[in-house]
């Protein structure tokens, strides 16, 4: 095989925009990657990072699960006190919230089990004929055909379907609950800029994917979240007309017990939703540094990825028409970068993705 | 009364220790599975490059007729692999030397067509050649494949304490499998 460029060529020069005050140039792409990559050991193989993704993914979908059936928890035991339902009559005592505090996990773990089941099913074809997909099959386009054909036989996976979407930006995104349900999709505009090796690289990162379950993954952290929202939207309303009627009803001692909890699960109603779209974020992330990882596995070849990642970078036209929130983690970079860059310092907590000059780090890691 | 808690203990002993030797047996087989899986992959590929290779020699042939020698290399490097491929002891060794054999001529085959620019406009030329080129690909990845599920195979075969049951229920060993190009004998001869 032909030797590649060690390095990604150098990012275009920095938004004449900004030129007069800004005291400092941004630092190149190369520059930035050149930094980065020092922070990993010279023997870092792409087994190490996989092993290491696999962990961190495990326990932030802990995380989540805990911060669900705990707010579930507490609630109920908030509603149960209100409504007077209880083992004992008197509300300071602790075994007057036991029976609510169940109630409350169970119904938050059944109806979190059914929209996740609903979810599951629904995911691929809605979203591919939202961006006017078009399937390829190896008569109308053969190479790109070849590349995912030859992706997933190294991966040991079914045929996903493949799919050009007819758009300048650049992107690419793989959907499907399953292996044997893959899907994969790529915009013209990409597919015209990549050389087949970069080109293997991003299929091998969709396909990673695929193998990897994080579509199905993905679906379930955003249930959850999206249950927490509105758990946490219902009881905060319950909360405020509640609050009135309350001191009608006789409380003799457990008056301030009570108040403390209702004050306690406001705090909660306020701050679960931003811990938890915070740890599908990092989950999100997580994700993305594995399915790169996943794709070395897949090439052997990190130098592919990276280029073609250095070229996305480059890249300013957002996908905006045509993802939203709720899709942006499925895309190979963010679709809405463009948008964010108002707020740089939010971004990297609430990014779906990793900045790119860390993804081309970790890849360049695995070259040396 | 003692008795019967050390019954239990032991009782549960047992059924823990019995969960785990199906799990690992189970393990075992689901591995074995996986590298049987990839090595028919890569025979789906090692087939179809079998047959490309007629379709290729006869378009080559139609414009480079006076290539005979390495036009015959093809060919009979072709015919060898298919019946070291069909042999019924078929194993992994003999066919990757087969197999180097023939992409050794398959390589020298492409480079000579690159003198007759006839040939390179060829559009049927074209999609045979990137069939070929994406089939050599193909049997490259899905050997790559194989060797992964190997790996995984005998990691698990071999590692402390499943070692044990793999012995007792007697897991044969799998071998990788490289194709070797053999050294280059001598310079391909081009005529212009």
């Amino acid at each position: 095989m032909s030797k590649r460029p060690a390095h990604p060529r150098p990012s275009p020069s920095p938004d004449p925009r900004r030129g007069r005050s800004a005291r400092h140039q941004p630092s190149s792409l190369q520059d930035q990657v050149r930094e980065k990559i020092k922070a990993y050991p010279g023997t870092t193989t792409y087994i190490d990072l996989i092993r290491k993704n696999k962990r961190d993914s495990f326990l932030l979908m802990l995380g989540m699960i805990a911060l669900g059936v705990g707010l579930g928890a507490i609630i109920g035991a908030v509603i149960g006190g209100y409504s007077g339902a209880g083992a004992t009559d008197d509300p300071g005592s602790l075994a007057f919230y036991i029976p609510s505090i169940i109630l409350g996990a169970s119904v938050a773990l059944v109806v979190g089990v059914l929209g996740s089941i609903w979810s599951y099913f629904q995911g691929a074809n809605a979203i591919l004929r939202m961006v006017h997909a078009k399937e390829i099959t190896p008569e109308l386009d053969a190479e790109l055909f070849n590349v995912v054909d030859e992706m997933r036989i190294a991966a040991g996976i079914p045929m996903p379907k493949v799919y050009l979407i007819p758009e300048s930006a650049l992107n690419a995104f793989a959907t499907g609950r399953d292996p044997e349900h893959g899907v994969v999709a790529i915009t013209t505009g990409l597919r015209a800029k990549l050389n087949r090796d970069e080109l293997q690289g991003v299929i091998a990162h969709e396909i990673a994917h695929i193998r990897h379950f994080d579509i199905r993954f993905s679906l379930l952290m955003a249930t959850m979240v999206g249950l927490i929202v509105m758990a946490c939207d219902i009881f905060l309303r319950i909360a405020f007309h509640g609050g009135m009627r309350s001191r009608r009803s006789s409380d003799k001692g457990g008056g301030a017990a009570v108040l403390i909890m209702i004050l306690l699960a406001v705090v909660l109603s306020i701050v679960a939703p931003i811990l938890a779209r915070f740890i599908q974020m990092a989950y999100s992330r997580q994700r993305e540094y594995l399915a790169d990882a996943g794709a070395v596995e897949l090439t052997r070849n990190p130098e592919g990825l990276a280029s073609a990642l250095s070229k996305l970078a480059g890249d300013d036209e957002p996908l905006v028409d045509l993802a939203n929130r709720g899709t942006a983690h499925m895309f190979i970079v963010n679709p809405l970068r463009k948008m964010r860059k108002s707020h740089q310092s939010m971004k990297s907590m609430f990014s779906s993705h990793p900045p790119v000059a860390d993804r081309i780090a970790r890849l360049m890691a695995l070259a040396r | 009364m003692e008795w019967l808690i050390f019954l239990g203990v032991f009782a549960a002993v047992v059924v823990v220790v019995a969960l785990w030797l199906i799990a690992a047996y189970n393990k075992l087989v689901r591995l074995r599975v996986d590298a049987d899986n990839g090595w028919s992959q890569i025979d789906v590929q090692l087939k179809r490059r079998y047959d490309l290779i007629p379709n290729l020699v006869e378009t080559v042939k139609g414009y480079a007729s006076h290539e005979k020698e390495t036009l015959d290399a093809v060919i009979s490097a072709r015919a060898k692999a298919v019946s070291v491929h069909d042999a019924s002891n078929a194993g992994a060794k003999e066919m990757g030397m087969s197999e180097g054999m023939l992409t050794q001529a398959l390589g020298r085959l492409i480079a000579v067509a690159e003198a007759y620019p006839d040939l390179k406009a060829n559009t049927n030329f074209l999609s045979l050649q990137e069939e070929l080129s994406s089939t050599e690909n193909k049997i490259g990845f899905s050997r790559q494949h194989f060797n992964d599920t190997v790996g995984r195979y005998e990691e698990a075969r071999q590692s402390f304490p499943v070692n044990i049951v793999a012995g007792v229920f007697n897991f044969e060993k799998r071998d990788y499998f490289e194709i070797t190009e053999p050294a280059a004998k001598e310079a391909p001869k081009v005529s212009f």
